[in-house]
Formats: structure tokens, sequence, C-alpha cells
């Protein structure tokens, strides 16, 4: 996942969530959709509460926004689900992830990137790979080995997993 | 990419001469003077030695030659094959193994082997000679044989055969020409000659069909005895069957033959599991296309559409069907696995141990079989270990020396019920009871069920053994037998009697990929339920629904059923339907009550594995597809009869 050269510039998929925008490598996405009917699994956590049909794959819909202790928002006309394949426990798995809106895809420049400070964020660090400035503004690149692994708990303390190299 | 690597091919090859190898070994131990066992076992190890030759695998064809040379003598009754020498060639038969599968091998303890061959081909030479049939007089044989058309195609000569039979006495052969066809249609490469040789020697018939020993499966032999005099007979245990021509005899002998070339009868294709597994998943994506279409087709007028929409669900049906047949594979491919486990159990517990195994072709999905395999390995080792009793013990009970282990297989529905009994002991209770108490399982003095006493086996953490012995109590307890057998949508049992065994039944449904279930409505989600476990549908009632408020409890004839309402446990937080119904399930002897909305109908479900985010949940065992694009979660009846057990006694303890 993290195989990019210190100096390579990202090719990330941008979205919002709740108003932050983040970005996820463009290698992992395999597709952007429209809503589709979920079906809801109970007894699952809000962070992966439903399934969906994908193609004639059953696949997991994960919120994002539980990781980042955000308030989950009533689907508007711009939400979308971004799917990407992704090794979960070792399992190539395609995942779905719900996104409030899906801008474009950016290159993002190394040298604009920067870890998660340790302090001053109400977010779990290890669940930030890379903030990026742009504009005044931060995109948020999200360690998804860390937060698939948590299960999108913002509040329990997992032991991290693998050290990330950068 | 069409996977036609040779040496794969060889390694396919050599697995499978190898499990013959093994059974044959097996078969030996117990009928030590079965010369049909001998040859055949010889014949295998030969064909390894030469294909492994051919394929490069030099050090495998080495170590092999060593062992065929032990039992060509053995085969020419040079050497007896003592229990000895039958363990020493399934220890070498093991380094092969290795070695044909590439792996690591060290040559040390593979010299280690033959040196203990060697030891023991020694020890067991000089045989009884009455083995041999000597009969000094000689004999006049007329020997008839032709071989298959494609003979010389697959390099066998005849001029050798001849030869040899030379070698055994004085001989006039004639070639029968009858069968050579016209010269214009003559094809030069195949053989259409058959040869009558008469043969005067003091030899007797085994010397002479000794020479045929690596063609006789596909030739045409006829052996008679022209002397005045009758042979005295020779093997009493098979009397006039050798007799007359030898067609293709045992299977074992038949696939030994494959590996001299191109296959004559039979047909049969080797394809890689995977392939057999996208296969099922695109019959599974067509199984829910056709449902589409079907829904479809039923809100037209059009009949045409209607009728190929019929066309094509009963074509997918049957694609399905034949599928699922094409996955099949008979039981008995696992059940050989253990021959060679009772075997060394029996070596190292020093008890002695008989297996008899019953519908050995009853068949199983091919996943199911690969995943049952190392639960069985525990339950029979457990039998063995911890059932059977050590001879003198069972001699002191009356009971005869050797301990039974019966494994049993038999399809009953669109399951597949395998049972492993022994004439042990049977399960101590007390012990049981002890154990439990020990481990905080149960209060002491619970009063408990004889059937609730034995489940407890099954409960994590809980191994009887007093001392942990190299064979059962390795770390893997009873509780993960039952998980993996849970995992495979199956059931397990336990029944046991003092003094006279216990018996094991798994239940196991034929395959992983495709259930019937019960399609059901809870709120606003839509249910399936596996129709294997309902056992019937009954409605509750509005009076009924209010009295139970407190206690989930409904009377089924005369019993007492706990009902779990699947509204509360998935809290839709919707307001039921007025005429709830009650799906009752079982899982063996247990029964649960499930409350569901509505109950749809019922409805063919190819099974998808949830994903790891949802493997955690428990009450599902995966999701389907439905004909509107809709997705299904199939309820896990083993975790949901389980919390509505817990629910009950909570009650039954709170009452």
């Amino acid at each position: 996942m993290n195989t990019e050269t210190a100096g390579d510039p990202i090719e990330a998929l941008t979205f919002d969530l709740r108003g932050e925008t983040f970005a996820l490598e463009a290698g992992l996405v395999r597709e952007v959709l429209d809503l589709l009917p979920e079906t809801g699994v109970p007894g699952a956590p809000p962070f992966v509460s439903a399934v969906i049909n994908f193609r004639g794959r059953i696949i997991p819909l994960v919120d994002l926004r539980v990781a980042f202790d955000m308030e989950a928002a009533e689907p508007t006309i711009d939400s979308r689900i971004v799917v990407i394949e992704y090794d979960l426990d070792g399992e190539p798995t395609l995942i779905g992830l719900r996104a409030d809106k899906v801008h474009e895809v950016t290159t993002i420049d190394r040298a604009v990137t920067e870890e998660a400070p340790r302090v001053g964020l109400q977010w779990r660090a290890d669940f930030i790979r890379l903030l990026a400035r742009r504009d005044g503004d931060v995109i948020v690149i999200p360690d998804l080995d860390q937060i698939f692994a948590a299960r999108g708990r913002s509040g329990a303390s997992v032991t991290s997993l693998h050290a990330i190299q950068s | 990419m069409s996977g036609l690597d040779p040496v794969e091919t060889f390694r396919q090859e050599a697995q499978d001469l190898l499990e013959e190898i093994e059974q044959g070994l097996l078969d030996l131990a117990h009928r030590p003077g079965d010369r049909d066992l001998v040859d055949a076992v010889f014949r295998g190890l030969h064909t390894l030695k030469g294909s492994g030759a051919m394929f490069g695998f030099d050090a495998l064809a080495a170590f092999t030659h060593h062992c065929e040379t032990a039992f060509d003598r053995v085969r020419k009754g040079e050497v007896a094959a003592t229990p000895e020498l039958v363990g020493a060639v399934l220890a070498a038969q093991d380094h092969m193994r290795a070695l044909a599968e590439g792996r690591p091998a060290s040559e040390a303890a593979g010299e280690d082997l033959l040196t203990e061959l060697r030891r023991v081909v020694e020890r067991a030479g000089n045989p009884v000679a009455a083995e041999a049939p000597s009969t000094p007089d000689l004999n006049t044989w007329r020997v008839t044989f032709s071989l298959p058309a494609d003979a010389l195609v697959n390099g066998t000569r005849p001029l050798p055969l001849l030869d040899e039979l030379r070698e055994l006495g004085e001989c006039t052969v004639v070639a029968l020409t009858d069968a050579v066809p016209d010269f214009d249609i003559l094809v030069p490469t195949e053989c259409h000659l058959a040869w009558e040789v008469t043969l005067v020697t003091k030899h007797g018939r085994d010397a002479i069909e000794d020479v045929f020993i690596f063609v006789i499966d596909d030739m045409t032999l006829d052996i008679q005895d022209m002397s005045a005099v009758p042979v005295p007979v020779e093997t009493a245990s098979e009397p006039a069957e050798t007799a007359s021509a030898l067609p293709s005899s045992t299977p074992q002998a038949e696939a030994a033959n494959e590996g001299r070339g191109a296959k004559t009868g039979g047909d049969t294709v080797r394809v890689p599991a995977e392939r057999l597994d996208e296969m099922m998943d695109r019959v599974g994506e067509l199984v829910i296309a056709q449902s589409r279409l079907k829904q479809l087709a039923a809100s037209s007028s059009d009949i045409a559409l209607r009728a190929v929409a019929e066309e094509i669900e009963r074509l997918a049906s049957e694609m399905r069907d034949t599928m699922m047949v094409v996955r099949m594979v008979p039981i008995a491919q696992l059940f050989g696995r253990f021959r060679r486990l009772i075997h060394d159990l029996a070596r190292d517990t020093g008890k002695t141990i008989e297996l008899s195994t019953e519908g050995e072709a009853t068949e199983l999905d091919k996943t199911v079989i690969e995943r049952l395999a190392d639960p069985l390995i525990h339950l029979i080792r457990n039998a063995a270990d911890h059932g059977l009793e050590t001879p003198e013990q069972r001699l002191a009970a009356g009971k005869p020396e050797a301990g039974q282990v019966i494994l049993a297989a038999r399809q009953s529905g669109a399951e597949v019920v395998i049972t492993i009994a022994d004439d042990g002991r049977g399960v101590d209770r007390a012990r049981v009871r002890a154990k439990a108490e020990e481990n905080g399982l149960i209060q002491p003095g619970q009063v408990l069920s004889d059937n609730e006493l034995l489940q407890l086996i099954f409960a994590p953490g809980f191994s009887t053994a007093a001392a942990i012995t190299n064979l059962s109590g390795r770390g893997v307890g009873m509780d993960v037998v039952k998980r993996t057998i849970e995992g495979l949508r199956g059931a397990i049992e336990l029944t046991s009697t003092p003094g006279q065994g216990s018996v094991v039944s798994l239940r196991i449904p034929l395959t992983l990929a495709i259930i019937d279930g019960l399609l059901v409505r809870v709120g606003t989600s839509r249910y399936v339920i596996p129709l294997a476990s309902v056992e019937e549908c009954v409605e509750l009632s509005v009076e009924q629904d209010k009295r139970s408020a407190g206690r989930s409890l409904i009377t089924l004839r005369d019993q007492l059923v706990p009902f779990i309402r699947l509204r509360q446990m998935f809290a839709t937080g919707l307001a039921p339907d007025a005429h709830q119904k009650i799906v009752v399930v079982s899982t063996g002897q247990e029964r649960v009550g499930l409350v569901v909305d509505q109950i749809l109908g019922d409805h063919q479900t190819v099974i998808k594995a949830l994903s790891g985010f949802h493997a955690e949940v428990g009450a599902f065992s995966g999701a389907t597809i439905l004909g509107d694009g809709g997705v299904a979660l199939i309820l896990d009846i083993g975790h949901l009869v389980a919390a509505g057990q817990r629910a009950d006694t909570q009650l039954r303890a709170a009452s």
C-alpha cells in the first residue's frame, strides 16, 4: 500500500466528509457509485453497519466518519460510495466507503505533505497517514490499515499493527 | 496458461501413486500373504521410480529404487512381508512424498530409512518355504496373450516378454496373425499380433503371470494348464479367480498403470480446484440473474418472454445441479487417510485397533471434505486414545482384545451424516463433571441432563485427559472441532454408553456453496433461514404474544420451546406485524423458535461470505443476493439456538 517512494507525487481521489477533505490513492479506487439500497447488518458496529450488492458481490459499507468522530449526516444528492480494493486481514477485499461528495483525482506533491502532529488534533493521530496543505486548506490522507484494524473505533487504544514507512 | 506443467503433472501422479502404495501397504499389514497386494505395491513403486527419473526427480527415483528392490524380493518370495518391513516402507514412503513434493528432505534421514529398510529386509529374509508352490515336475502350459493396439506407442515391448517366458523353460512361440488388418489399412505403430506360447516349465502359474506384471491390466492373458496332472492349488484363498483371462483388475493396478502413458479407458480430466470454484461463482451469478429475469417475466404479459424465462430457469437449475455433482468427491478420499493414522496410533498407544469404514462411496463437496480432515483426525485420535482401553483392560472387561473404530458415512437428505464410533470404555460422566466443575463451566452439584453433561466436552477449555498424551490434548480441543463443524454449517453430537463405547455424529450439509433457505421478513429486512434446520412454522397468536411477554416460551406439542423475537434482537425499532410467525429451528436436539414478521417462501440461495468486518457479528453465516438485487443475510442457526438456550437458562434460573 505504502509503496510510493518519497519523492513521487501522490495521485489521489479527493472526497468530502462533513466538510473535511480526504484523499485516497487513486490506485485503490475501483469505482465511484451513486447510493445503492443498503442492507443493515444488525449487531454490526456503526462504522460498518451495512452491506451492499456491488455487481453481484456483497461488500461492506464503511463509514469513515465514525472513525473521525463525525456525526452521521442524511444522504444528499451528492452522496456517493467509493469502492476500493484493500487487504483486510490479509484478504483482498472490496470495500465501499461512504462519501458526502466526491471530487476530482488530483496530484498531491510530497513537498506539501507532512505527518499528523501528535497533539492539537481532535482525531486519533494513528488514523492519519499524512496531511497535505492545499490552498490554505488541509487534505487528510487516512491510514486505512490502522482504521480497519481498529474497526473504526476512535476511542479504543489499539496497538499499532505495522510501523509505517514514509 | 493451460497448466500443463509436466513437473506438476508428475507431482499429482506421484501423490496418487503414493496414496495407492500406502493403501496397499496398510492392507498388506493385515493380509501379509496376499500376492496381489505385494504386486500392486511393487508396481506402484516401480512406476514411481520410472516416472520420477523421467521428470528429473533423481533423488526420488534413487530412493524409491531401494524400496522397489526390497519389494521385488518380497514378490519373489525371498522375503516375507513382515509388519516390520511394511512399517519401514511406510516410513520411507513419507520421505518419498517429501521428495516428490520438492520439500527439503535431508539425505541423512533418507539414508537412515534405507539402513532400517535393509536391516528389516535381512531379518525378514528366508521366509517359510511353503510360499513358493514348488512342483518339481515339469508342467506344460499354454499361454495366449495379446497386447492392446497402442501398446507399442506406450512403450511396451513384446519381445522382452517372450524372452522372459523363455527363461522359465522350453518355449514354442506361435504368433497369431488373425487380428492383423489388411496391409493397406495397417497402421505400423499399432500392435495387432497375439502370441500363443507352449511352455514346459517347472515353475507355477504365478511365475508366468509375473512376466506380465507391468502390462497385465491392459492385455488379455490366458494361461491354461496342459499337463495331465492338475496343478496343486497354489493360493487357497482365491481359487479360480486368477485362472481365466485377466482384464483390468483392481483400481490400484489400473491407476498405477496410468503412469505408462496415455490412458486407455475411463476418461477423466484433472482440473485445478480454483477453476471449479470460479465456475461455481459464475453459476451463482447466473442463478441470481435468472431469478431477476423470472421476476421481470412474471410482471410482464409477454408470453414469449415468459417462455424464455422458464427455459432459462430450467437450464440454470440443471446447470447448478451438474456443477454440484462435479464438485462432489467420494468420502473414501478422506477415510483412506485415516488408515495410516490408525496404524500409527496403534503403534504409539500399544493398543490393537481395527478400523472399519462404511459408506465410503458417499459424496461430499470437495471443499467440505478438505475442511473435515482435521476435525476427523482429532475425533479418531480421541477415540483411539481416550475411548479404547488397553488390550489387558479389554480382556479383563470381557471384550475382544482388538478395539474397534468404525467410521461411517451416509447421506440423509441434503446432509451427510458421518459417525465415528468406538467400542471402548465410554465417556466417564463423573470425570466430565469433576473437570467441568474444576474449570468453572458448571456449578458444583448443578443438575444436568445426561445430554447436557456430555455436551460439556465441547465447551471451550475442556479436556478430560488426565495426562496430556502425545496424541490427543495437543492444544486443539473438542471445542475447536465443534467450531469447525459449525463453520461448515454442520452439527456435532456425542452419545456414549459406559463400558460400551461412544459415538460422535457429524451432520454436514452436502455443499457450502448453495443452500435451500426459507426467506423471511423481519421489520423491513429479509433474512434466509437454512431450510435444513427448519422444523415447522407456527403462528404466534396475539394472545400468546401478550401472555409470553415475560417468558419467551411456547408450548409445542407438550414441549416448551424457547423463542427469540428477531425484531427485538435485530433492534428494528418497528412495530410488529399483526400476524407474526414462529419458525421453529433445531440443531440436532436443541430447538428454538424464531419470531418473524412474515414468511416469504423458500428460496434457493448462493451463499456469499461476509467480509472480515462482519465475521465477528456472529448471528449471520453469510449473505445472499435476492432476485430483485437486494441482499438478505443468512441466519447462523447454531449461534441463534445457543443464544436462545442461554436466554432460556437465565429465565429458568430467575424463576
